[in-house]
């Protein structure tokens, strides 16, 4: 069989009718679009097409509203750097412990810079706390900005209530939407939501395309000024072919929405539930009632990530850990200690994430091999023996730690 | 994923002597703090002769983790105990063909968990002497701890002294904002501000150098003091060095512990001799002592009776000031 791809949380596949579809944009209609002439004369029409594409898909109202962006990054850094410059006074800002790196290193550098950041934590389950969210909202806060979505487990927070909320406290709103556009439902003119990121390779379009979504009326100052491109609003030549794609892949997004929440999520309950049936010692991770259809998070206890992954590739099956040995920083997963998942657990957690290109006879093929590969790395455990862990696994292996 | 060697790969795809040996009569449990990663090696020495006829490991880690663990255990298997005292964490990433840097930590485990189980079975209590922190500069693999140290013992202000002391930093230079946040941390904590733009201590030590040319006798005491403030940075890697001759302006030395052998040496000497330079203010060339016979010839050959440098000699010192000309702005004498 050919290789399993199960790490679409991470990057995806180009989908080929977004590859067909900007291929013209790199070989006829290469012109730059501010010129006219015949190079670029289509180029304007592909470009507003995507943006209607973008805005079918996260219902919006305006095709106005959307901005194209290098990546998800620059979305996330462009709406928190803009809330902070149009409110100079206000310097609070509210997110949470477990966003990605795209926020939580921006909110540590503003810290610095005098920034006061409230990072939200959550229950074990992932979840957060709205009581104390509200008790948070202030005129002193300058935007709020929660994921829809969390990467690693799949949880779903509550943005739509929390706009509504922050809306209601004068409170600028923007989320963090890369995993969540595609593999859920969204209609954005029916939210307080004033800004929202999201990126090209999650949904089957080419890594370097983002979108920041910006609520018309919404008080904004560029990251990138220079040329006239996206209304004044982020200047740079428009990475036509890029953006063409996106729009395709939207689009396939909005037709595939129903396949993702029924045939996707078939595939990964029922990996799921072969695995936490077959293999002792290991359970799901995250908001188990309210996730992404596509992904699963699976602590395998007494073993370590990387570990598993590089038996996992030696079958040809690709998923990602929350291990700290997978990450280059070597830091364990921020996302597993604010959920305090025990640290023996923590280091082998593996995120298998779905796409509509993966099939049930994939899902097969992982379940026949993950016991055995479970079970050989924990017979090189010291936390365990024979058939199951040491009693007091914590306590008979007590190592001296440096 | 990380670029592993073949080596790595066949040690932790076909781990050997995996699991706890039965009758051990020694037992070393260690873990790193950075990764979470922990070991268990457990030894049977032979009472009378001290070796180490089995070894097992139990692991809980990442591949490298694994593969550091059983090479350790196929290297120290017929080795004496004080034989085996003497393998570093660079022998076991050396046997292992490379690890990338971010993982030399996981060969600093089985280094320790070899000691650790080596004064369990003499009934000492091991105590670890290292504290690992993020790692910072990727190409010298430095951490946090390691540079806030060197930051406090050496009264370290700037990134370029941060440098000169611990290597971090010297290469890629990526790490330097993360190596002035440390320093602001640590002058702040002494009550200091950090100023991008202050000399280096380098700088600092040689308004303050003496200028009169040295004898032989204050050269050595110089060179041995210039090494003893080096000493710290080597030994957190598990090296040291050791003065054996100095000849004219020639420091032969012995690398040793982690050091010798290590392919960072040949970086290491030429770090010694730039700090020898800038402190004393003065021409001065660090060679290996193996290479004593051979360079101290050519040396005698370009000295006249009272051991000072010939024309030839000077021409060749000035030429390589000419290549140094932005690390150590000194005169010849």
């Amino acid at each position: 069989m050919a290789d399993i791809y199960l790490d679409n949380n991470a990057t995806t596949k180009v989908d080929p009718a977004v590859v067909d579809v900007m291929i013209p944009y790199f070989l006829e209609q290469y012109g730059n679009p501010s010129s006219i002439h015949k190079f670029a004369d289509g180029v304007a029409r592909g470009l507003k097409q995507a943006r209607q594409q973008v805005q079918a898909l996260i219902g919006c109202e305006h095709d106005s509203e959307i901005i194209f962006t290098s990546c998800g990054t620059e979305s996330n850094s462009t709406a928190i750097l803009s809330a902070i410059k149009a409110q100079p006074n206000k310097k609070e800002i509210i997110t949470t412990t477990v966003e990605h790196p795209a926020i939580l290193s921006l909110c540590d550098y503003l810290e610095k810079e005098g920034y006061t950041i409230h990072r939200m934590p959550v229950d074990k389950a992932g979840r957060l706390n709205l009581e104390s969210y509200k008790r948070l909202l202030s005129d002193q806060v300058a935007i709020v900005s929660v994921m829809w979505a969390n990467n690693e487990t799949g949880t779903i927070f509550p943005v739509a209530e929390m706009a509504a909320l922050a809306n209601a406290a004068g409170v600028m709103f923007h989320t963090d939407a890369v995993q969540a556009v595609g593999k859920i439902p969204m209609m954005l003119q029916d939210t307080k939501i004033d800004m929202l990121s999201l990126s090209g390779h999650k949904l089957h379009a080419p890594k370097g395309i983002g979108v920041l979504y910006l609520r018309r009326g919404t008080r904004y100052r560029p990251l990138l000024r220079g040329g006239h491109q996206e209304r004044g609003r982020r200047a740079g030549t428009e990475n036509s072919a890029s953006i063409v794609g996106l729009g395709k892949a939207c689009e396939l997004a909005l037709e595939y929405i129903e396949y993702e929440n029924t045939k996707v999520k078939a595939m990964r309950d029922r990996l799921e539930q072969g695995i936490t049936g077959q293999i002792p010692h290991c359970f799901v991770t995250g908001d188990m009632y309210n996730r992404l259809p596509n992904t699963t998070d699976i602590a395998f206890e007494y073993i370590e990530g990387e570990s598993i992954l590089m038996l996992l590739n030696k079958f040809g099956i690709a998923a990602s850990s929350g291990s700290a040995c997978t990450s280059g920083s070597l830091e364990p997963s921020h996302v597993m200690r604010a959920m305090d998942i025990p640290y023996t657990a923590a280091h082998g957690t593996i995120r298998f994430s779905f796409s509509r290109y993966n099939s049930m006879a994939e899902v097969d093929v992982v379940l026949k091999e993950m016991p055995g590969i479970v079970a050989t790395l924990r017979k090189l455990s010291p936390y365990w023996s024979g058939d199951g862990p040491v009693a007091n696994p914590e306590q008979a292996f007590a190592p001296t730690y440096s | 994923m990380w670029d592993y060697s073949d080596k790595v790969k066949e040690h932790f795809f076909n781990p050997k002597n995996a699991g706890a040996v039965v009758d051990a009569n020694a037992t070393g449990e260690v873990g790193s703090i950075s990764c979470g990663d922990a070991l268990r090696l457990t030894l049977k020495v032979d009472d009378d002769s001290e070796i180490i006829l089995e070894a097992g490991f139990q692991t809980f880690g990442c591949g490298s983790a694994i593969a550091s663990s059983s090479v350790l255990t196929e290297i120290i298997k017929g080795m004496t105990l004080d034989d085996a005292l003497k393998v570093t964490n660079q022998d076991i990433a050396d046997q292992l063909e490379g690890l990338p840097p971010e993982k030399m930590h996981c060969s600093v485990m089985g280094r320790e968990a070899l000691q650790a189980a080596i004064a369990n079975y003499r009934g000492e209590e091991w105590k670890d002497d290292h504290e690992e922190g993020a790692l910072i500069c990727k190409c010298f693999a430095i951490d946090a701890v390691m540079i806030e140290e060197m930051v406090w013992a050496n009264k370290l202000r700037t990134v370029e002294d941060v440098t000169n002391f611990t290597k971090a930093g010297g290469g890629c230079a990526a790490c330097h904002e993360d190596i002035e946040a440390i320093l602001e941390k640590v002058l702040a904590e002494k009550g200091e501000k950090f100023d991008p733009t202050a000399a280096p201590v380098a700088a600092r030590e040689k308004i303050a150098a003496v200028k009169a040319p040295l004898t032989n006798l204050q050269r050595i005491k110089k060179i041995e003091q210039v090494l003893e403030s080096l000493r710290p940075a080597l030994m957190a890697d598990g090296g040291d060095v050791e003065l054996v001759e100095v000849i004219g302006n020639t420091a032969y030395v012995n690398m040793t512990g982690a050091c010798n052998g290590c392919q960072m040496a040949a970086m290491t000497i030429a770090g010694i001799q730039q700090r020898l330079m800038e402190v004393m203010g003065e021409f001065i060339k660090v060679v290996p002592a193996s290479e004593m016979s051979t360079t101290a010839r050519m040396q005698d050959d370009c000295m006249d009776a009272g051991g000072r440098a010939t024309q030839g000699a000077v021409a060749e010192v000035e030429q390589c000031m000419e290549q140094l000309p932005e690390l150590v702005n000194i005169e010849v004498a």
